[in-house]
């Protein structure tokens, strides 16, 4: 049936939520502060009653975790690292696959949705497994053997889905460019290639932001699948510590804290999101 | 037959296709399948509930309910899934009673699986408030009084109304939110859950065929993940508005 | 040309209406009377709290302060029977007016039969008669995304006539249509207005004012600036706002 499009219409259209929208509620700055007094004051009993429940001859608990506290964040900034570098390489690839899959060569763009819906599709920790196992641990070039270090293995897993969520971030930055810029491209003599990349791509630039954004927030969220295949992150050192001080009261608020730092650096990022989304006023 | 291929395949060209031959592996891989579909399944509803009471919730006249969706919501978005899940299965497990499990022994009230499901659930539940709360607010507020003035009470107008349409209008983002707790299931491998990926890696582990394994495990969560987006394509087909289109 | 027949006894009364938003009044001190079978058009600018003013009517916005009475009933009353006033009441909005899913016939039938309980073989023969009437017997199985604009107004109009209303309401409902189909509207509420209808118009469209209304009332900022047959209102306006505003549109 012909989707007609009436002069009156009789749905508004829909725009999928990047960030959270605090309707309703005064500042969005007093939900995320609210949001952090609560986790803080979550963790502060959490730790108040490792305290009181402690073995007496022991370290106090608080004295414990602000001795661990260093070392977990050392793990916690190498995840951010980890972020950088696979979303810049992500990013890279993903954009390359995006224009790829807007060709008029019809092999490309079949190739490029191939590829794109096989990554989109595949689970994250999937994808690093088969990067941390398939790619050779040393290679040799021009006579010298190069270690193939495990943590550049994850950074090139993790840019996979990157890549493919670009992709598709991309192609559809590219499709809500009105069809009017082609046309009128086309009419002015520009080649496919200089309208792509002087008149559509600059546009579809700003609508790509907060989804991309978004992306990297869950990439951020994800790199704690690197403690699984083996790599030291936040999370083994947050268990190390764990492990070492054996004492189960610590076990919620030395989570807590892990879970803290993620969580000051994700939400500011979502409310960026957010805030650039209203502005660009795209369907993100 | 197609057991016959694959070890001959193996034999001539080295490529280790296990599950394909071997019954023991196979049924390995299978108890896998089945119990990451498990959680799925139920991790897929439990979410869709939570959803609908973080929704309800947050249209509420309490300041207080208002303010526990939007915490709850919030924490769950903006941190990682597998510290969740450790969080849940090492530290919150530890406080709660063991049972005895009939041998002299004492298991722990939740399996491993279980806190794999809360988590997952708790997870997608957050994003689907989300969801569910923009598609709510997407149907346009003329409609809505339109009902009222027809004379349907708040109830009704939820009902007859606001629902239909704001699920018509958040399915596709329903969806991909569904899509993705299917794939974050593989987080259960992290807490020993002999889901899927840890069967296979059981398999590799034990038939050194890491290569062909990753493949076939590769291109088993693809299919998964494509029927569940076959279905849910059809059933948006089913649920298309006439005349409406984004 | 203004309906001839009889105007009865005043149906909707409202006197000394205030409604603030907050710190915003967008109506202050507001009179109106409506007889029965009246066609009464309410003109003036953006924001002179026209649209504002219907809804108190009807109870989806309470008032600050005043009183409206709407066939007997007072709905500022805080005990008022909502479903009673809206049985007697109907409006007809700008646009996302009808259910977008569900199509033309079952729109006009969902009211009386979810909120009336009335039986379903009336229902649906009334809601086929009503279509008839405004013109779209052969759009019962279409949707209100396939239909034009003027087509989804009407099917809003049976809707609201289904509930049997003594008084119907129309909040600019031709500001978002196009010319061609603007005059399909305005000739069924014209043809609604004929037959005895109390009708209460939000519009801009002076000419059908002119034409059809028995009485005009012009607001602006919040009051009643003028009000008058429209021959008066629009011939020889007494105020000076109402003479600006008239020369800006005519």
């Amino acid at each position: 049936m012909r989707a007609s499009s009436t002069d009156l219409p009789v749905l508004l259209p829909y725009r999928s939520p990047a960030g959270i929208a605090p309707s309703g509620l005064a500042a969005p700055i007093l939900l995320g502060g609210a949001t952090l007094a609560c986790f803080a004051i979550l963790f502060g009993a959490s730790l108040a009653l490792a305290q009181v429940t402690a073995r007496p001859a022991g370290e106090s608990a608080a004295a414990v975790l602000m001795r661990w506290a260093p070392l977990i964040f050392q793990g916690f900034l190498f995840n951010i690292l980890i972020s950088f570098l696979s979303m810049a390489l992500g990013t890279v690839v993903g954009v390359l696959v995006g224009i790829a899959q807007v060709s008029v060569v019809a092999p490309v763009r079949g190739a490029a949705w191939g590829l794109t819906q096989f990554f989109r599709n595949a689970p994250w920790l999937v994808l690093l497994f088969y990067a941390m196992f398939l790619l050779p641990f040393e290679f040799s070039v021009f006579g010298l053997t190069i270690a193939f270090p495990a943590w550049i293995k994850a950074i090139i897993g993790l840019a996979l889905p990157v890549a493919a969520n670009v992709s598709e971030i991309v192609r559809g930055g590219i499709r809500s460019i009105p069809s009017g810029q082609w046309e009128s491209a086309e009419s002015l003599a520009f080649t496919r290639r200089q309208t792509m990349w002087m008149i559509i791509l600059p546009q579809a630039f700003k609508r790509m932001i907060p989804p991309w954004m978004n992306l990297y927030a869950i990439l951020t969220m994800a790199t704690t699948l690197i403690s699984v295949v083996g790599i030291q992150d936040g999370l083994t050192i947050t268990r190390a510590a764990l492990v070492a001080e054996s004492r189960p009261e610590l076990m919620i608020p030395m989570y807590l804290l892990l879970l803290l730092m993620f969580f000051a650096y994700c939400y500011p990022i979502a409310r960026a999101t957010l805030s650039l989304e209203r502005r660009f006023n795209v369907k993100a | 037959m197609i057991a016959a291929y694959f070890e001959r395949l193996n034999e001539t060209q080295g490529l280790n296709f296990s599950v394909f031959y071997d019954a023991f592996d196979r049924g390995r891989f299978l108890t896998g399948l089945w119990t990451t579909s498990y959680i799925c399944v139920v991790a897929i509803a439990a979410s869709l509930a939570l959803g609908l009471l973080g929704v309800w919730l947050a249209g509420s006249r309490s300041r207080l309910a208002r303010l526990l969706v939007r915490g709850y919501v919030q924490f769950f978005r903006n941190t990682p899934p597998l510290v969740q899940l450790s969080f849940f299965y090492f530290a919150v497990a530890t406080l709660l009673p063991t049972v005895s499990d009939g041998f002299g022994g004492r298991s722990p009230l939740v399996s491993g699986t279980g806190w794999a499901i809360i988590a997952f659930s708790l997870f997608a539940g957050a994003f689907n408030v989300e969801i569910f709360r923009a598609g709510i607010e997407a149907v346009p507020s003329t409609t809505v009084e339109a009902a009222e003035s027809l004379g349907y009470t708040r109830l009704q107008l939820y009902i007859h109304v606001v629902i239909p349409l704001a699920f018509r209008i958040c399915l596709p983002a329903l969806n991909n939110n569904l899509i993705n707790l299917v794939k974050t299931t593989t987080l259960a491998y992290a807490i020993g859950v002999p889901e899927l990926l840890y069967a296979a890696s059981q398999i590799w582990s034990e038939s050194f065929n890491v290569r062909e394994m990753m493949n076939v495990l590769l291109i088993t969560y693809v299919l998964l993940v494509a029927i569940l987006v076959f279905v849910m394509g059809r059933w948006e087909k089913a649920m298309r508005i006439p005349g409406y289109s984004t | 040309m203004a309906s001839r027949h009889q105007l009865g006894e005043p149906v909707v009364i409202v006197e000394g209406v205030e409604k603030a938003f907050g710190a915003l009044k967008v109506l202050k001190d507001v009179a109106l009377t409506v007889r029965r079978g009246e066609t009464v058009c309410i003109i003036g600018p953006s924001g002179s709290g026209k649209s504002t003013l219907l809804r108190c009517i009807n109870a989806l916005v309470p008032i600050s302060r005043g009183s409206i009475s709407v066939a007997g009933r007072e709905v500022n009353d805080p005990a008022l029977d909502k479903l009673a006033l809206r049985r007697d009441v109907g409006i007809v909005f700008q646009q996302y007016n009808l259910f977008p899913h569900k199509n033309a016939l079952q729109n006009v039938m969902m009211a009386p039969l979810h909120v009336l309980k009335q039986d379903k073989a009336e229902v649906e023969a009334r809601a086929r008669m009503l279509l008839a009437k405004v013109g779209l017997s052969d759009k019962l199985a279409t949707y209100p995304g396939e239909l034009s604009g003027g087509q989804q107004q009407r099917v809003a109009i049976a809707r609201s006539l289904a509930m049997n209303p003594k008084v119907m309401l129309f909040d600019e409902v031709t500001a978002a249509l196009d010319p061609e189909t603007k005059k399909e509207v305005l000739v069924t509420i014209q043809d609604l207005a004929a037959e005895g209808m109390t009708c209460i118009l939000v519009t801009h469209e002076m000419g059908f004012a002119r034409e059809v209304a028995d009485h005009v009332y012009f607001t602006d900022g919040g009051v009643i600036v003028e009000h008058g047959p429209p021959g008066d209102l629009f011939g020889t306006p007494r105020e000076e706002r109402t003479r600006a505003f008239l020369d800006k549109v005519l």
